[in-house]
């Protein structure tokens, strides 16, 4: 049948299964807009391009679906890039189409002309440009599968006015995609599980160093199994919050800057890491010739240049990370007696000693301190909410103070530390979860990244509680400033933030302003009980910190505890 | 180490820039890089020059293969293979300079393929020592401009570097 390149964008998103997109339209996307209208596909209208991108990316982590977004070309497409660039970083499955420019002007400086192409290349997994419209079809079926598959990430199509006018004959297709020039290899190979497992068996103060790419992977029952057959204590990144239940008697918490003390002695004096689907960034390694000197390293991931780019591995496996944990715990069976439950036991006791001896801890006075509002926050919960996270101080305490057990549970902008990705990645969220209660923790000065995004979740009735840990600064910059700069606070601190409770009413939105530790439950219980998008002001002490902190330059455990 | 890598990519637009584009981005210094279509015209070879430890260059091919439109990659430092490079070298002649500037490039089995009142073009292909030793001998007479097209490279005998399929 012969279509219009507009309709088989519709025809493939349909093939694709996609149910939802997010985006604002303009003028070089007037034929698809038009052929959106009558698609069965529902359209979320975002208010900035970036926020329709970290909506897509939120959606996705949620689902593990490919999040799908649109935004108009020139100043569109420069606007998606913050959220490319995230999504990348991160290794979210996203696609992404930006109107073009007709092709008879591409390179003209035409009106809203930008190489959209040439500014994403770098933040993208892949990306297009759509010549001819014989392509199209073939081209969304490449994206989609580049996106979803090996490492996922961000892929971009670029579709020229032109391109979404003209006709084609167009056959729908069940075939899988093929493209000789991208095989991703998942299954991992066979000796060097095999030799993994020797090397894990006579191990006497092992570390499971656990990242994003379990999550992604969907294998978190299989480092579950791995770590209670081996027992065998577990770390998770940022990233990998909720990849691991933190109920669990091996879990150390989060490693590296803002780790506990526990999570980094454990890594500093393990004897071998087992890393999986994580890639030795800078912020847990901490000075990188101090990083775990007595460690041998297994390393498991799905992307070949993540091993031995910082650090020297002894056994690379590349695989997926399910399939690989699969292999491994098999072989782990098999060779049951070389893995005694109690092998492990002074480890253990060393573990245990420095949990005692270093827990995670707050001031408990009668301030509204932050650290008891994520405490709250889960009791109110029960542990499963989806957390959002925005980035600074708001960002650590989330992680520190919220128990995660699920993955999935826990969305942050690890790698790129975009300010402004929680909310909109709140309310993709939501959607893709509708039965589940979504936060967003946020800092006054995130939130006001993207605060536009509420009159978003206004048209669409999305309901998502805003968390806004308020101190009236850009909070992590000061503390960096406090410590290292001699209180010098050079632009970290805000005058003229907005009453964010009246913002929120402006919008037809909820709002609640907190002041006292004793106000806390009681406006937790409303703003759940509301079903609508509220906006929680909690005014924190200002010049709480997030500590434990490991400062920059020095080994992973010089840690400063913050609390005399 | 210098090593050189031919690279099998699809032959589309955008290639090379996503190969210069990671060279750049990642800081790796490239001596020499040439394209250009194969026996197959879907398929663009690249012959790039580059210098590093192991572990850089480890990156480098790992960072290639990543490229989605990169079909295969191969690092020559241990494949018995030969390497070209073409050179044209404009040199300024009179004369009084001209008949030994002919001998040079006869000895150097150089061709002229351009000649006029004060200049001369030379053409010659080889490695890169010899054409480092005609560029050395030229210099006294002064080269007015230089070009190369950059190293390509090919395996020795049955050695291929193709797409198995
Ligand atoms: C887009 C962007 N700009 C700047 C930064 C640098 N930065 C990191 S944390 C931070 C402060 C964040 O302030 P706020 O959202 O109020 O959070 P707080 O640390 O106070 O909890 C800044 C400016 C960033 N990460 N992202
Ligand atoms: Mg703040």
């Amino acid at each position: 049948m012969k279509l219009t390149g507009s309709q088989i964008f519709v025809e493939c998103l349909k093939e694709q299964k996609v149910e939802i997109l997010f985006g604002i339209p303009g003028g070089v996307l007037l034929p698809i807009f038009d052929a959106l209208y009558d698609a069965p596909i529902k359209f979320i209208l975002a208010r900035h391009e970036q926020g329709a991108a970290h909506m897509a990316d939120g959606y996705a982590r949620v689902s593990g679906e490919v999040g799908v977004c649109i935004a108009t070309s020139g100043p569109g497409a420069t606007n998606l890039t913050t959220g490319l660039a995230t999504a990348h970083m991160d290794s979210i499955p996203m696609v992404a189409f930006t109107g073009q420019v007709a092709t008879s002007l591409i390179g003209n400086d035409a009106f809203q002309e930008a190489d959209t192409t040439g500014i994403t290349r770098s933040i993208t997994k892949h990306n297009y440009l759509v010549k001819d419209v014989k392509n199209l079809a073939k081209i969304i079926r490449e994206a989609f599968y580049i996106a979803r598959s090996g490492r996922p990430g961000p892929v971009l199509i670029d579709l020229p006015v032109d391109v979404q006018k003209a006709v084609t004959e167009f056959s729908s297709s069940g075939k899988k995609v093929e493209i000789r020039s991208y095989k991703p290899n998942c299954s991992g190979h066979l000796q060097q599980i095999k030799k993994a497992v020797e090397l894990i068996s006579k191990s006497k103060q092992p570390v499971i160093y656990a990242g994003g790419g379990v999550v992604l992977s969907g294998g978190s029952e299989q480092l579950r199994e791995l770590a209670e057959i081996t027992q065998i204590p577990v770390t998770t990144t940022l990233m990998g919050m909720g990849s691991f239940p933190s109920y669990s008697e091996l879990f150390l918490g989060m490693l590296g800057m803002h780790g506990t003390h526990y999570a980094n002695f454990a890594m500093q004096q393990s004897d071998l890491i087992i890393a999986v689907g994580s890639r030795f960034d800078d912020r847990i390694t901490a000075k990188i010739d101090a990083f775990a000197p007595h460690a041998k390293i297994i390393h498991i991931d799905i992307d070949p240049t993540s091993i031995g780019k910082n650090v020297k591995v002894d056994i690379p496996i590349v695989g997926d990370v399910k399939n690989v944990l699969k292999k491994l715990n098999e072989t782990v069976f098999q060779e049951k007696d070389k893995f005694r439950k109690n092998r492990l036991e002074k480890w253990h006791e060393q573990i245990k000693k420095w949990k005692e001896n270093n827990p995670l801890k707050y001031k408990e006075d009668d301030k509204l301190r932050p650290q008891f509002i994520m405490e709250k926050i889960y009791e109110a919960t029960k542990g499963k909410a989806i957390i959002v996270t925005e980035v600074g101080q708001n960002q650590m305490w989330a992680q520190q103070f919220y128990k995660y057990d699920y993955p999935r549970h826990f969305l942050t902008s690890g790698g790129l530390g975009t300010m402004g990705y929680g909310f909109p990645a709140a309310i993709g969220a939501k959607i893709a979860c509708p039965e589940k209660l979504v936060f967003d923790i946020a800092g006054d000065g995130s939130f006001q990244m993207n605060i536009q995004e509420l009159a978003t979740a206004a048209q669409n009735k999305i309901a998502v509680i805003v968390v806004v840990l308020n101190n009236n600064c850009l909070g992590m910059v000061r503390q960096w400033q406090e410590l290292f700069y001699e209180k010098r606070y050079s632009a970290t601190v805000f005058s003229g933030n907005p009453d964010f409770v009246k913002v929120a009413e402006a919008y037809n939105l909820e709002g609640l302003r907190i002041t006292k530790k004793e106000e806390v439950e009681p406006a937790l219980e409303k703003a759940i009980a509301m079903k609508k998008t509220v906006v929680l002001d909690f005014n924190i002490e200002k010049e709480e910190n997030v500590f434990p902190m490991v400062p920059a330059g020095v080994p992973l455990d010089e840690i400063i505890s913050g609390l005399a | 180490m210098r090593h050189t890598i031919v690279v099998l990519v699809e032959n589309k637009s955008g290639v090379l820039a996503r190969i210069a584009g990671l060279f750049s981005a990642r800081g790796f210094n490239i001596d020499s890089l040439s394209v250009g279509e194969t026996e197959d015209f879907t398929i663009s070879r690249m012959t790039i020059v580059v210098r590093g430890d192991e572990q850089i260059l480890e990156q480098v091919m790992k960072q290639l293969n990543k490229l989605i439109d990169v079909i295969k990659v191969s690092d020559f430092l241990n494949v018995r293979h030969v390497e070209r490079d073409l050179v044209m070298i404009k040199v300024k002649a009179n004369s009084s300079t001209r008949s030994e500037i002919l001998q040079i490039a006869d000895i150097f089995r150089a061709k002229i393929i351009d000649v006029s009142a004060k200049t001369l073009i030379i053409e010659m292909t080889g490695n890169k020592d010899k054409i480092e030793a005609l560029i050395k001998m030229l210099q006294p007479f002064e080269i007015e401009e230089l070009a190369r097209t950059g190293i390509i490279a090919m395996s020795r005998g049955m050695n291929k570097t193709k797409i198995e399929n």
